[in-house]
């Protein structure tokens, strides 16, 4: 068995996603719909918040999945940092607009769902505010990537600014933790099942977040492409210019 | 080391070293703020320690870019590089710099702007205080900013882009230390934070401000 | 003391410009590199310098033994030309500067702010900032550039009394010096080839 570098070959990594690419999108629409149809016909009203929780099958798996874009992008930056494949650094650019897309889906799904229930659109609850923190986070490592010209530069550049962004970022949520305890209920969901939401909300939502995950991968995987063709074809233009 | 810092400090209040800018716009803050919010003293007191802290961030922020950009410019950087000085060194001398010419006169003139927001009595203390624990840290977290952005034209908006998601902390706990202070309630905690932040970002942050620096000189 | 560079191959913009350049510069040698504008000259300096990593090869000395010295003198407006250079001095730990400042004929101008010099004289200023750094090596990049002819023969004197010292100096210039114990290195046949397109990651150069 070769090693699992070899897929850090940019030919080798676009003929393998072009492979599995149609599965996972397949599949992540295939959950996504079931998921969305089951959660939002076919479970029960809440009997507090009514209908209006139905929004968690959008708002808690967006919500996980602009956490963990970053977490991907933190996680390839340092393996473009120790190990220095180009296919994880243009991996880490590729995700950053789907995860700040998803921190938006959560941000605006959150609104819809408080106002509601707190009667407001926004507070600035704890949650809520790390949120905004994050979404501010992605902005800045997007702006750094577009700003510079040098590939390798905007690589080593924004793979430091994630590993101190994701140190500042942790900061944040304690700080902001400690400077407002907030209105936003606890975890929906755990590993501990005794805490979970009601199993009839559970299991849909499983499927939703499976869905987000696929669509996620999906995204990055398309995106990567695109980056790893861009820079090929700028290398190319620079070499032509060289002559 | 001592050479750097001094030729730093003397480029700063030499003509055209922008010292002093920093003050300039922080009173300018202060002033504008009772004719956006109105002149009731209540609001004021109770925003003053919230908005002095404020105007210290963004004052701070004014002058970050010139942290290496005009050693960049003359190529001074490029041959600093090359000296037997460390580059964490450097970045280190360089944070201390912007602190003693732009952290440091903010904290010394914060309780003159102070009176014009009609801080209470008991809350003189403890935002002096936690200005001179804090504003450490917002020098070599700009720094690191700086340090990112060096060599890129019309990088003052994306540095700011950048430096003030980082601020977040710092501000957090600074402020919050200040307000309660003028309440007269426990700042311990929020003191123990802002100085283990500051104390945290200068004992790590230059190792990668150092090795950001590094990648723009090549 | 010498300077050994082993097939040395350089990237300017992440694109190779030189490879497999090798050469070696003994003490009390100066060798002087040609060839036409952009064929990567100042990339292959800055190399040698340690400013910038190499592709791939070698640089026999540590970056420490190096003095760097490129268009861009480091000079501050509003220091004094003393206090510029007493600057360079102090950050490479060395003192002296006396015998800097009459080499390059700046004695007279030494309490000048150094805003107010001619093009010409900054770049001597630039040019003394080599002599107090104390290294062995100069590497020089255009040295010459705005200087009249006094002035450059001022400087083949310099960088004389540099190798009888027992240093070594690698630059880039098109004129002549009048240093005839000088080798002349082209770098035109050292231009690098496109890569292999199948070379694992290296799709991308």
């Amino acid at each position: 068995m070769a090693s699992i570098w070899q897929y850090a070959n940019p030919r080798k990594f676009i003929e393998t996603t072009d492979r599995i690419l149609p599965w996972v999108a397949g599949s992540s629409l295939m959950a996504l719909v079931v998921g969305l149809v089951w959660g939002f016909f076919f479970t029960p009203d809440d009997y507090r918040q009514g209908s209006t929780v139905k929004i968690i099958y959008l708002h808690v798996p967006s919500a996980l999945m602009a956490i963990n874009g970053w977490i991907m992008m933190l996680v390839a930056s340092l393996i473009w940092i120790v190990r220095r494949h180009h296919v994880s650094a243009l991996a880490a650019r590729a995700a950053a607009p789907v995860g700040a897309t998803m921190t938006v889906i959560a941000l605006v799904t959150g609104a819809i769902w408080g106002q509601p229930m707190w009667g407001t659109w926004w507070a600035w609850d704890p949650r809520l505010t790390s949120f905004l923190i994050l979404f501010l986070f992605y902005l800045g490592y997007m702006a750094l990537w577009a700003a510079i010209e040098n590939d390798d530069t905007a690589a080593d550049l924004t793979s430091v600014l994630c590993l101190v962004g994701s140190v500042f970022a942790v900061l944040s949520r304690y700080a902001v933790n400690f400077w407002n305890q907030g209105l936003h209920q606890g975890a929906s969901l755990s590993l501990d099942k005794e805490e979970n939401v009601a199993d009839v909300f559970y299991h849909p939502l499983l499927l939703c977040i499976a869905g987000f995950v696929l669509l996620f991968v999906a995204l990055v995987f398309l995106r990567t492409q695109t980056e790893i063709r861009a820079r090929r074809m700028r290398a190319l233009l620079a070499r032509e210019r060289l002559g | 080391m001592i050479a750097l810092l001094t030729r730093d400090l003397r480029l700063a209040v030499r003509a055209g070293g922008g010292f002093g800018l920093g003050l300039a716009f922080f009173l300018i803050v202060v002033t504008l703020v009772p004719f956006s919010v109105g002149p009731e003293n209540m609001l004021l007191t109770k925003i003053a320690p919230g908005i002095l802290w404020l105007g210290a961030l963004l004052a701070c922020l004014l002058s970050l870019d010139r942290i290496f950009a005009l050693d960049w410019e003359d190529g001074s950087l490029d041959l600093l590089a090359t000296s037997p000085l460390p580059m964490e060194a450097l970045v280190s001398i360089k944070a201390l710099a912007h602190w003693l010419t732009t952290g440091l006169p903010l904290v010394v003139a914060t309780p003159v702007f102070a009176l014009l927001l009609s801080l209470p009595e008991a809350g003189y203390f403890p935002l002096v205080l936690s200005l001179l624990l804090g504003t450490p840290a917002l020098s070599v977290i700009g720094t690191f900013g700086a340090a990112l952005t060096v060599g890129l034209k019309r990088g003052g908006l994306l540095l700011s882009l950048l430096v003030l998601p980082l601020y977040v902390p710092t501000l957090i706990f600074g402020a919050e230390m200040a307000r309660r202070g003028a309440q007269g309630l426990d700042m311990t905690t929020a003191m123990m934070m802002l100085a283990g932040i500051s104390f945290g970002v200068i004992a790590l942050l230059p190792f990668a401000s150092a090795s950001v620096l590094r990648v723009n000189l090549r | 003391m010498e300077l050994t560079v082993q097939d040395l191959s350089v990237t300017r913009g992440g694109v190779p410009v030189l490879e497999g350049v090798s050469f070696d510069v003994a003490a009390g040698e100066v060798l002087i590199l040609r060839g036409p504008n952009g064929i990567g000259k100042t990339t292959l300096l800055r190399t040698v310098a340690g400013l910038q990593p190499p592709l791939s090869g070698h640089v026999g000395l540590e970056r420490e033994a190096m003095a760097y010295a490129a268009h861009a003198d480091g000079i501050k407006a509003t220091l004094s030309v003393r206090e510029n250079l007493a600057f360079w001095a102090a950050v490479f730990g060395t003192g002296d500067i006396a015998s800097a400042l009459t080499s390059f004929d700046l004695a007279a101008l030494a309490d000048r702010a150094a805003g107010g010099l001619s093009a010409g004289q900054k770049r001597r200023l630039g040019l003394a900032r080599m002599v107090v750094t104390g290294r062995p090596v100069w590497v020089l990049d255009e040295p010459t550039v705005s200087l009249d002819t006094q002035a450059v023969a001022l400087f083949a004197q310099a960088v004389r009394a540099h190798l009888a010292g027992g240093g070594l100096a690698l630059m880039a210039t098109h004129i002549d010096l009048g240093l005839d114990e000088a080798r002349v290195l082209d770098v035109g046949p050292f231009k690098a080839k496109a890569p292999d397109l199948d070379d694992f990651d290296g799709a991308f150069l």
